[in-house]
Parts: C-alpha cells; sequence; structure tokens
C-alpha cells in the first residue's frame, strides 16, 4: 500500500480544509471537496538528430467544488493560503439557494488508496536529463539504421508526477502519488517525391527503466519507421461500406468512441446519449463482452483511486452483447441512484470532475485471427489509428487507420493509405461476428478529451471482425 | 456574502510584473545565461452553464504564470511556474539553465535580433474593462437555452448554454531589453440544443456560438439560441447517401476547418521537419487562382490581433497566398532561420514552451457569390456543415473526415445526412476550389467564406 499523502505537502492543515469545507457546506450545498495537486512535468524532443529543446513546468493549487442537486460551483487558485481557500469557497457555495444554515463538517481523517498499482520511487520515474538524451539519441540511429529513407525522426520523452489530496465533506482525506510517462517517435521517410510518415509510441505509469527493458525503445524506433517505409507503397483506400478486421491492441479506440463515450452517466442522466434508456438492452453480438478497468498495475489509464477518494474498480459495461452499466462520478451516482465506479476525474485542479473512462477493452474470445482474415473475401485489414471522435446525441462514430491493409481472398495484400471509418455507436457492436482468442491491451499512448479536458485513458482489443462499415477511402 | 462580480486588484501591477522579469533575467544572466525572454501571463476567468433552465455548473478563477527560456550559447531551455515567490524562482532559474546544460547545440537557435523588437506597441483595441456581475452573466446563458427551446417544440432537451467572460494581461520581456504588455478580453455565448424527431425518437445536437473582445458587440442571447435550434432541427431525419464522387459546398465553419489546414501546412515547423504537403511550394501555385488569403495580426478588435508576436516582434498584414500562389510561409525566428527566411512576426508562445508559430487573423478574401447561389448552382451534390475525427495526414495532404451536412438536388437542400465521409487530397482539393462566398465573417482566428470543390468521393451506403 502506499504511503500516505499528508495535506502538509501542501502547506495546508487538516483543520483549515475542515475549515473550508465548513464554509462551502451550507445547508443547500449536498456534498463538497478540496482537491489539492501539485504536478511537476518534464520533456525532452529531438529533431534532425539532436536533442534540441528540453522543458520542465511546475503547477500547484487548489479547486473548491460544491454541489447542490444537479448544479456544482467550482473554483479554483494557486495560492494555498487560508484567504485564499474561504475565497474559492465562497464562490463555489454561490449555486447554493441559500448562504444560510449549517451542516458542520467533520474533521477529515487521513485514509490511503487501499492498493498501490504504481509502486515507484520518485527517483525511478524522474531521472536526470543526460539519461532522456542519451535515450533518444539511440532512438533516432536505431531508425535511421532500419532503411535509409527514413529522412527526419522526430522524438519526445515526457513525464509526469503529481501528488493529488482530495478532502470531502464526507469527512474523507485520501491522497496519491501518480506518476506517468510517455515515448513518442515519429519518423519521416522519403522516396523521390513520395514522402510519408510512420508512428509509434508507449509508456504507462512506469518506471524510467522500462523503456531501456529488452530495448523497448529500440522496437518503438523501428516501429515507428516500419510505418513509414510501409506507407511509401500504400495504395488509396477503397470508399464504401464493407467487413474490416480490426488487429488486437489500439484498434480498441473503436470501444472508447462507439460506447464507451455514450456510457459516461453524465450523458445519460441528461438523456442526451444515444444509449439512453438502453441499459439491459441488446447493443452487440453475443461475442461482445466490454469492462472499464482502471485497476490494471502500471497502465497508463489505471489510477488507485480516482479525483474523488473513490477506488477505481472494474465495470463491466457490456456483457455478452447486453448493455449493463454506465460509468460514474459521485454527482451523477447520486442523481441516477446508480452505483458508483470510481470514474471521476478531471484534468487538474483547474478542471471539474467529469465521469471519464479508464482502460476499456473487450474480452477475448475464441476465433483464430488467422481464421478470421481467412473469413472476409474483400476488405480492409486496420492495424493501427490515429484519432477518433463520437456525436454522443445520434452517436456516430469515426476513427481515422493509420496502417491499413486490403484483404482478398481471406489474404492481407497491398497496404492502403489512412482513412476515415465511420458507424453509428448503438448498431456497429452489433455487426461484430467474430472475436479472436487474442486480447492486446495498448501500448500506453491513448489521450482522451472531453469537454475541454484532457486524462490519460488506455483501450485494448482483441481481433475482430466487423461485418460492415463505411469506409471512407477515395477508390470506388 | 460573496461578491461573485468583485474585481480585486491584482497583486502585481504591469509595471510590478515589469520589475519581477528584470530581476528574473538579471538572475539568468547570473546563473550563465547569456540570452533569455520571460512571458508572465496573469487573468480572471467566469464561466457559467446553464441546462435546462437552471444553473449546472458555475466556475470562477484567477491565475498567473511565469514562463522563463534561457540561452546558454547555443543550448537552450524552458520552463514555468504558478509560484511567484523568490525561493521558487531562484529555483527555476537555477533548473532551466542545468536543464539548458544538458541539451545539445543548436546552430540557429537564439533570440531575435535586439534592433528588429517591436519599435511600439498600438492599441488593438483587445480590452474591454465592463465588469459583469453574476447573474447578469447567468441571465445572458439562460436567455440563450430559453430561446432555443422557443424556437420549436421539436426542441426537447439541450446540453446547455455556456457564458464565459476572461479578462488578462501578458508581459513579455528578454534581455535585449525589450519589454511589452497588452491585455485582453474575452465574452462568449455558446447554446448546445437537442432536437427529437417526435416518429422516431432519434436524436440530433447541434451548436451556435458568438465570440467578442467587447462585450457591447455580442448579439443578442436570443439570435444565438434560435440559430442554434434552426440548426438542430433541419438535421432531424438524417440519412446516408450512397458513395459516389460529387461537387462538395463548404459552409463558413467547415471551409474555415480548410483554411485551418492551409495554416499549418505554411507553418514554419512543419516546413522545416519536412512534414508538410506544401514543402518546396514558395511561388509556386498551389491552390485555384481564385484564392487570396492573408494573416493580418493588426486587425482592431481582432481575436487574433496582438501587438507584437511570441518573441516581442511587431505583428503586421502577411499575404501568404495571392491568387492561388503560395507568397510567404508562417514563420518565427527559429523557423526562419532553418529555411534562410525572416520571421514574419508570427511567433505564438504559450507560457511554458518554446516559441512555434501560428496565425493571428488567417483568412480567405471573399468572392461575389452568395451561400444561395453557391448551393443553387450544384445540380447533384453535398452541402458540408460539419466535419468529425483527425483524418487528415500532413505531410501527404491525404484528406479522409467524418461529415454530415445536406444532400443537394437539383440546386436546393434536398434532405440531411449523415454517416458518411469525405476524402480527398488537400494538395488537389485546394486547386479544385472553384466558388468562393461572400459570406466571410471573423468568428474566430481563422475565417473562411462558403467555397464549393469541384468533386469529392463521398463515402455512404
Amino acid at each position: 500500500m502506499p504511503e500516505p499523502v499528508q495535506l502538509t505537502t501542501f502547506g495546508v492543515t487538516e483543520i483549515e480544509a475542515q475549515q473550508a469545507l465548513d464554509r462551502v457546506k451550507v445547508r443547500d450545498v449536498e456534498y463538497a471537496d478540496l482537491y489539492f495537486e501539485s504536478r511537476t512535468s518534464e520533456s525532452v524532443s529531438m529533431e534532425e538528430g539532436i536533442v534540441k529543446r528540453a522543458a520542465k513546468s511546475v503547477s500547484q493549487g487548489v479547486g473548491v467544488r460544491a454541489t447542490a442537486g444537479e448544479k456544482t460551483g467550482f473554483a479554483y487558485s494557486d495560492e494555498l493560503t487560508k484567504r485564499d481557500l474561504e475565497v474559492a469557497a465562497d464562490t463555489a457555495r454561490y449555486i447554493a439557494n441559500s448562504p444560510k444554515g449549517h451542516s458542520t463538517v467533520p474533521v477529515p481523517t487521513q485514509g490511503r488508496p487501499t492498493r498501490d498499482l504504481y509502486p515507484i520511487e520518485r527517483a525511478k520515474a524522474e531521472v536526470a536529463t543526460p539519461e532522456r538524451v542519451a535515450l533518444l539519441n539511440e532512438i533516432d540511429a536505431e531508425a535511421r539504421r532500419y532503411d535509409p529513407r527514413i529522412k527526419n525522426v522526430m522524438a519526445s520523452f515526457n513525464t509526469e508526477y503529481k501528488v493529488v489530496v482530495v478532502a470531502t465533506s464526507e469527512g474523507t482525506l485520501v491522497g496519491d502519488i501518480q506518476p506517468l510517462s510517455r515515448l513518442q517517435i515519429t519518423c519521416i521517410a522519403e522516396d523521390g517525391d513520395n514522402r510519408q510518415v510512420g508512428s509509434f509510441g508507449g509508456g504507462g505509469r512506469v518506471a524510467f527503466a522500462y523503456y531501456r527493458e529488452d530495448s523497448r525503445h529500440l522496437s518503438y524506433a523501428r516501429e515507428a519507421a516500419r510505418e513509414a517505409i510501409l506507407n511509401l507503397s500504400a495504395v488509396d483506400a477503397p470508399a464504401g461500406v464493407m467487413p474490416v478486421v480490426l488487429a488486437g491492441g489500439w484498434p480498441g479506440i473503436l470501444l472508447h468512441e462507439a460506447i464507451g463515450h455514450g456510457l459516461e452517466a453524465d450523458f445519460n442522466r441528461k438523456k442526451t446519449s444515444a444509449f439512453s434508456s438502453l441499459i439491459g438492452k441488446r447493443v452487440a453480438s453475443d461475442v461482445c463482452t466490454i469492462v472499464d478497468d482502471g485497476t490494471l498495475p502500471f497502465r497508463r489509464g489505471s489510477l488507485n483511486m480516482d479525483d474523488e477518494g473513490t477506488p477505481t474498480g472494474c465495470t463491466t459495461l457490456i456483457e455478452k452483447g447486453i448493455l449493463r452499466g454506465y460509468i460514474t462520478d459521485k454527482l451523477n451516482a447520486r442523481l441516477m441512484g446508480i452505483p458508483l465506479t470510481g470514474n471521476g476525474r478531471r484534468e487538474n485542479y483547474q478542471s471539474v470532475v467529469l465521469p471519464r473512462m479508464t482502460n476499456t477493452f473487450m474480452l477475448a474470445g475464441e476465433s483464430d485471427p488467422h481464421d478470421i482474415v481467412r473469413s472476409v473475401k474483400k476488405g480492409l485489414y486496420a492495424v493501427s489509428f490515429g484519432g477518433g471522435q463520437v456525436d454522443i446525441t445520434n452517436g456516430k462514430f469515426v476513427f481515422s487507420a493509420s496502417e491499413a491493409y486490403l484483404i482478398e481472398d481471406g489474404q492481407i495484400t497491398k497496404p492502403v493509405k489512412g482513412a476515415t471509418l465511420i458507424g453509428n455507436g448503438p448498431e456497429i457492436l452489433t455487426k461484430v461476428s467474430m472475436v479472436g482468442h487474442d486480447l492486446k491491451l495498448d501500448n500506453g499512448i491513448g489521450t482522451c478529451g472531453k469537454d475541454g479536458q484532457s486524462v490519460p485513458v488506455g483501450v485494448g482489443l482483441p481481433t475482430i471482425k466487423v461485418d460492415e462499415i463505411t469506409v471512407g477511402g477515395t477508390q470506388r | 456574502m460573496l461578491q461573485a462580480q468583485q474585481k480585486t486588484e491584482p497583486t502585481l501591477t504591469a509595471n510590478g510584473y515589469a520589475q519581477l522579469a528584470a530581476d528574473v533575467l538579471a538572475q539568468a544572466k547570473a546563473c550563465g545565461a547569456t540570452e533569455a525572454d520571460i512571458v508572465v501571463a496573469d487573468g480572471e476567468t467566469f464561466s457559467v452553464q446553464v441546462r435546462v433552465g437552471t444553473v449546472d455548473r458555475l466556475t470562477k478563477a484567477r491565475e498567473k504564470r511565469l514562463g522563463l527560456r534561457v540561452f546558454i550559447g547555443k543550448r537552450s531551455a524552458t520552463t514555468s511556474t504558478s509560484d511567484f515567490s523568490r525561493a521558487s524562482l531562484n529555483q527555476l532559474v537555477a533548473d532551466t539553465c542545468t536543464l539548458a546544460g544538458a541539451v545539445v547545440e543548436d546552430d540557429v537557435s537564439g533570440l531575435p535580433g535586439a534592433d528588429h523588437m517591436a519599435a511600439e506597441q498600438p492599441d488593438l483595441d483587445l480590452y474591454d474593462d465592463t465588469v459583469l456581475d453574476t447573474d447578469t452573466q447567468i441571465d445572458w446563458a439562460k436567455r440563450g437555452e430559453a430561446a432555443a427551446f422557443a424556437t420549436d417544440p421539436r426542441v426537447t432537451n439541450s446540453e446547455g448554454a455556456e457564458f464565459d467572460s476572461s479578462s488578462g494581461r501578458v508581459v513579455l520581456a528578454n534581455s535585449h531589453g525589450f519589454v511589452g504588455s497588452y491585455k485582453s478580453s474575452n465574452f462568449s455565448l455558446s447554446v448546445s440544443p437537442i432536437a427529437t424527431e417526435p416518429a422516431t425518437g432519434g436524436m440530433q445536437r447541434d451548436a451556435w456560438y458568438q465570440v467578442q473582445r467587447k462585450f457591447a458587440r455580442l448579439a443578442s442571447a436570443e439570435s444565438i439560441g434560435q440559430e442554434a435550434a434552426r440548426r438542430a432541427i433541419r438535421r432531424l431525419g438524417a440519412r446516408k447517401v450512397a458513395t459516389r464522387r460529387v461537387p462538395v459546398v463548404f459552409d463558413q465553419e467547415t471551409a474555415g476547418s480548410l483554411l485551418a489546414n492551409v495554416c499549418s501546412a505554411v507553418s514554419g515547423y512543419g516546413l522545416y521537419k519536412r512534414a508538410s504537403f506544401l514543402l518546396d511550394q514558395l511561388g509556386q501555385t498551389i491552390a485555384s487562382n481564385l484564392m487570396t488569403i492573408y494573416d493580418d495580426g493588426r486587425m482592431v478588435g481582432g481575436l487574433g490581433s496582438r501587438p507584437f508576436d511570441g518573441e516581442g516582434l511587431a505583428t503586421r498584414k502577411n499575404t501568404i497566398v495571392e491568387r492561388g500562389v503560395l507568397k510567404s510561409y508562417l514563420l518565427d525566428t527559429y523557423s526562419g532561420k532553418k529555411l534562410g527566411l525572416p520571421s514574419t512576426g508570427n511567433a505564438s508562445r504559450s507560457v511554458g514552451e518554446s516559441p512555434s508559430v501560428g496565425p493571428t487573423n488567417f483568412y480567405l478574401v471573399p468572392g461575389a457569390k452568395s451561400q444561395q447561389e453557391i448551393i443553387g448552382s450544384v445540380k447533384e451534390g453535398l452541402f458540408v456543415t460539419e466535419l468529425i475525427g483527425f483524418g487528415i495526414n500532413m505531410v501527404t495532404g491525404d484528406y479522409s473526415r467524418g461529415a454530415c451536412g445536406f444532400w443537394i438536388e437539383n440546386g436546393e437542400l434536398a434532405y440531411p445526412v449523415e454517416e458518411i465521409t469525405i476524402a480527398g487530397n488537400l494538395k488537389q482539393m485546394l486547386k479544385d476550389i472553384d466558388v468562393i462566398g461572400k459570406d466571410l465573417v471573423f468568428r474566430g482566428r481563422i475565417a473562411s467564406p462558403t467555397v464549393k470543390i469541384a468533386e469529392m468521393m463521398v463515402a455512404g451506403s
């Protein structure tokens, strides 16, 4: 179990926190919390063969929140004096109908998360800059060695070390230390006038040594170079409806866009989601079981506790095709009268809590991945993707392939240029006819955006076959 | 009792920040920095979201942040902090110099020349000192949403209406002795209604918004709500269309996204990294001869205007494309040197980062036709009103995005369409623009009138 993170880290006493919560929690306020956050981010980046840039940023602050019915009052401050807490508390409680009346808030008792999913000493997460520089230099050399047509390598290594403490009007006080890092590589390949790009990356809540284990950083470099070189020979993508086989791992972005966002409780409480009122109904074929699991060790989307101090869990979203549940934060769980799943997340102390995904993936099925490809006469095999987006209300979602191949008579043939795939969330998983036994989680590169807030997430997928989806290429 | 509208004086005046900046620069020099610059930004933000008539979320805060960039010879590093205490700033300076020592020498790094710094800092009318009380701002959001509900009974739900106001100040100082500062403000309202089709229960969302530097320039909350409702309702009953090649008309919003793609492609950083589809095209025809694009940093009251750029160079009006010919890239000092060209005054600066390149007010010069005339000229085609996803490859120009809008039959909008993609290559798409509308309106830093592309691949059923 992790050591408890004390409020004194922020120069604030438990009494001061209790007084601020007391000030917020006037009669109409049902719940209030203080979110203290200190974050150190560092990055080094290279291009044109040299590590040119290094940056470091330090931020610290507190977010003060009050909820009353559906209303949220919120204020934040980058100063942590008693006076600043009072001003923020007064703003947060503005949403209450009356500033009068009190229910005394208990002095919070120090707790700690019940597990430690990322037990990393600070010194092992934050190595000295020269070690990071050396890592990037080796990546550049490896990518260029892969093929002389690799003309530029852009690589960056980012780390974040976040210390948080949440104090609530329920009397809980719990903190967590959340390290996070990511290595990202982009290669440009040129052959005459033909110029193409390839990318690869990975990371998680891991120590620096992770990137050097089995020369993982070099394998990332080769992957980015391979994709760029492959794209030099890519042909135009087809246009129209066809069967698509998605490879395991990062293509799980399909689940994130097609159903994940649509199952976030806020949209369903407001009945603005295409999934509103579909609980207990069939939204996928019976080979599909999908979970959101924040408890996987060292994963980018994992957390010991969410940003309201609730332990994260593993929530079944879809079980054998039937919609089972939503992912929730405290506000929405209370208003909807449904279980709290530990998915209340925020980008930083300057943002409000929203129900957000952690690691979202489909459980393995029974099909052999080779049989899945062999079952397709003419279609697309998509291995890697860029970003995706969804319109929650009408359910339409897109995600864009960055590495894909034609399938012709059951064989993977030519690589095709990137193309966007578009579908309808509540329908698309009913068209999944085969699920492979090869579940893979992504390498730790996902960042999810919602309401202007970015949080790290993970996705995962076994190889699957979608019988029909619209592929947005240029060729008939 | 709280006075949410109370505006307390900042603890430091602009002059105070100038002194703070001078102190930090002096200390950086003492730590071995040969050159340095510093950005200090502070501001206040207020935001209220109203949903179905009641306040959903109210946010208020003050923020401040300081960013430091040092050069030790040809090595450089950048840092930032929100803690302005003496001890924290001492640590920041020491950390920055250590970081700079750890990177590799970069021949072209450095501040712009001392004689290039902006000589004058004109008042571009970017700031409005109007102080709005909390209830007034809540009222704006409530009226915007209420107008959407009142427009049509099929508006049955809402993602809410949001009113935001913010004001702030930026101070930039460097070791050449340059000190610049300006204040700016923003007031905005957006309304996002949801319409339901009575027969099927199918839902559609859309939104409309406005942003202004000056509160008095905002159009009425009601007009925004009504337009938002009109946009949501017209999408009801949307269907797919069969895959085919047709002319595509982009409305102002989606044409603006095409212009944003051009803006990225002419940015110096993408070009010197060889990651742009407009590489080595200066002086060449890259677009239809109907197209002329300017980037104007000095537009009075403009949402992208600023008196000096992120390195302290004077902003100006640059001709980017003239009758289809690429005339200029967007450059800061660094990317300019990499390409052997002077800066265009387009350095953009986030407090904690080294400069990059960004547009100021980047726009396509309008043509003569109305949107209705343009649609009227199409026998069969697509009118695009929303694009989603990230299917743009800036290296190759390959383009494939999710779209919705309306099917055009015999010059009329026949029915709404969705769950389709449009695809092509930006290099060809820019050349295939064959009509430009007269309806240019600045609603952001990048603005375009309606445009028509002769033909693209639409993928649907």
